[in-house]
């Protein structure tokens, strides 16, 4: 069954030769297939991910918008001006300590636009769903024995290689403009990857669960429209709590946004430390196990429902 | 593996309902032999996609039956899938990749090892002829290359039944007489089975050994091209005869396979089921009273006659719903991109 192939200079007499080897081909028994029920799920990821690094203006241009809030709101707006500094004796690094837990509201964001990053990333692999069935893939990946788990694990995984990339690249372009790297550390970035691994497996099968049925992009587009803005403004990831509305508040504490980017300031920036304790601060959401514990939650539950409603509702 | 009559696919009673109302498929019966070349043939709207879509497990039946390579399609529909190959009426590979990576992919999807799944899909691109364009993005194939793109990865499986969903639909004439003749080259020297729908007469009469007419979700009825030809009422032989008398129909109309016998002056015009047999049959007859053949004739009825005697209506002619004339004019369309 390891016959070689040579496809060198043809006489007409290799032709035939070949040919008759073609035909012993075709009659010939199939080779032993892999039936694991996970097989295929990488063939599936990597062709995901193969047209994306193929198509590197995608990827710049989701990180223009990271980068912009970037630089408009945490470099060119004085957002700690607007926070009361009229009281004697404080200085301004102070004040940033006890509005945002860190040295300034540039590293205050940027740890927000991880979040960011992952969330718009995420919201999109349902796009990549509706785009497979419509130009058929879809159907063609239905017909062969692969698992339909596998085709729903393989969208939400090549969506986590993704935003996991992309989050990296927004780090870095945040630390190359002046984010505080005080707290940086092998296991504080490296915790800092793994919220974000759990929040985008998380948000990825939440998205590619809403686009199973649907072969529409437009409902698409409206449903990320309408998830998107709310997880990110009803969330700690753009400011602080403390200057929020009561009722806001709440809701912050219902949504998993809030947590990934509270587990982060405190990993990434120290905003559970003593001194930003001593200087006042008060936005710390919850102890950063219950950050882990809510965020593992949210990526279990929604992966295991993703992967039951393929199995119902990914039909033709 | 097959049932102990020799049938690859067996289906009863299969049906499948839309949204509660719409039959789209209403209780259809029919056996597929093993090696035979069986054809669904039917106007759009007919049932024909949604048929195979049931039979291939991309769709779940709303009742019936149907055991295809001996595994029944609601209990083992993972098996099913692996031990049959699909070449859908849509375009389905990815454009963004190689045609030769699509094949992979799809040997992938089956958990095809590599090192067998790689010299294979070079020969099935050899053999629908498109080695030279396998290492292109599909963007850049036209309509025809991509037809047969999709009949290379429909075979990476090694399937011993092909099914096929409008093969040629939308395709000029030269890439339709080739894929016909790989349709061909599968049946006869890789002895697959193979089932596909088509509304086109002529491909259904020249391809299939079997066919089924459907319309309306119903099978009207099922048979060789042949047979359904004989349901028009037979081929139509003339016999001139020298002589006007005696009249020889009664004695012609005894000979087995011919159904009606008309007389006008010196010529016989004769209604047979099998012209060919019939008509030596006549001469011999005519000569063995002592008369003389002058001229002879034998007329076949075509399948659009058929078609028009068993619909009453005729395929050309045909009224599609306007969504199904859409959707024919898309995949038309990107056909010939
Ligand atoms: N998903 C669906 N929901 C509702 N009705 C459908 C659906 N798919 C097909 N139909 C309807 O079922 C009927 C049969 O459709 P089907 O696609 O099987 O026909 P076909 O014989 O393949 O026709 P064509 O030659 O156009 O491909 C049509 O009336 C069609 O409108
Ligand atoms: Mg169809």
């Amino acid at each position: 069954m390891t016959e070689d192939l040579t496809r060198s200079t043809v006489t007409t007499q290799e032709k035939v030769a070949k040919e008759e080897m073609e035909r012993e081909r075709a009659f010939r028994e199939a080779p032993k297939m892999n039936k694991s029920p996970l097989h295929g799920m990488w063939a599936l990821t990597n062709r995901d991910l193969i047209k994306w690094y193929r198509n590197p203006i995608q990827l710049i241009i989701s990180l223009v918008q990271p980068v912009v809030w970037l630089g408009l709101f945490g470099k060119a707006f004085n957002i700690a001006g607007l926070i009361p500094s009229n009281i004697p004796g404080l200085s301004v690094a102070q004040i940033d300590l006890a509005s945002f837990g860190t040295t300034s509201y540039f590293s205050y964001l940027a740890a927000g636009m991880l979040a960011f990053i992952i969330l718009f990333t995420a919201a999109f692999s349902g796009m990549s769903v509706v785009w497979d069935r419509r130009f058929g893939f879809m159907n063609k990946a239905m017909s062969t024995p692969v698992g339909r788990g596998a085709i729903v694990t393989a969208k939400v995984l090549q969506s986590v290689v993704r935003s996991l990339i992309q989050a990296a690249i927004v780090l870095i372009i945040a630390v190359a403009l002046g984010m505080d790297t005080t707290y940086f550390g092998a296991f504080t970035i490296l915790g800092t990857f793994v919220m974000l691994f759990l929040m985008t497996f998380g948000l990825s099968s939440l998205f590619v669960m809403l686009a199973l049925r649907s072969s529409d992009w437009q409902t698409q587009m409206a449903i990320i429209n309408l998830l998107n803005l709310p997880l990110l403004f009803a969330s700690n990831a753009m400011l602080p709590v403390s200057i929020m509305p009561d009722w806001l508040k709440t809701v912050i504490r219902f949504n998993p946004v809030s947590y990934a980017v509270d587990g982060i300031r405190q990993m990434l920036l120290g905003t559970n430390s003593a001194a930003a304790a001593a200087a006042g601060y008060t936005g710390v959401l919850a102890p950063l196990w219950v950050d882990f514990a809510v965020l593992a939650g949210f990526a279990g539950l929604l992966s295991i429902l993703g992967i039951v409603l393929s199995w119902k509702l990914l039909s033709k | 593996m097959m049932n102990s009559d020799g049938n690859i696919v067996d289906v009863e009673n299969l049906t499948k309902v839309y949204g509660g109302t719409l039959k789209a498929v209403d209780g259809v019966t029919f056996q597929v032999k093993k090696g035979e070349i069986f054809g669904f043939l039917g106007p759009n709207g007919a049932g024909k996609t949604t048929t195979i879509n049931m039979l291939t497990t991309l769709l779940t039946s709303s009742g019936g039956k149907a055991v295809i390579n001996g595994y029944d399609i609601h209990k083992h529909p993972t098996e099913v899938r692996r031990s049959v190959g699909v070449v859908p009426q849509e375009y389905t590979a990815d454009e963004d990749i190689t045609g030769f990576q699509n094949i992979l992919l799809c040997a992938d999807l089956y958990g095809l090892p590599r090192s067998d799944s790689k010299p294979h899909a070079m020969e099935l691109l050899q053999l629908v002829e498109l080695q030279d364009a396998a290492n292109r993005k599909v963007s850049t194939y036209s309509g025809g290359m991509r037809r047969r793109l999709e009949l290379a990865s429909g075979l990476i499986n090694y399937p011993t039944l092909l099914f096929l969903d409008e093969p040629t639909l939308g395709l000029d004439v030269q890439t339709r007489s080739a894929v016909w003749r790989y349709i061909r080259m599968l049946k006869e020297e890789y002895h697959m089975t193979l089932f596909l729908t088509t509304h086109y007469l002529e491909e259904a009469d020249s391809l299939c050994d079997r066919i089924a007419i459907i319309d309306h979700g119903h099978i009207i009825k099922i048979g060789t091209p042949d047979e359904l030809k004989a349901t028009v009422g037979g081929d139509i032989i003339e016999v001139g005869v020298a002589e006007a008398e005696p009249d020889l129909s009664a004695d012609i109309a005894r000979i087995p396979l011919v159904k009606d016998v008309k007389k006008t002056d010196n010529t016989y015009r004769i209604k047979s089921e099998v012209g060919e047999e019939s008509s030596i049959q006549i001469i011999d007859l005519v000569r063995s009273k002592g008369l003389h053949v002058t001229k002879i004739s034998l007329t076949k009825p075509t399948l659009d006659e058929a078609y028009l005697e068993l619909t009453g209506r005729n395929i050309r002619e045909e009224e599609s719903n306007k969504m199904d004339a859409f959707k024919q004019r898309v995949t038309m369309a990107r056909a010939r991109r």
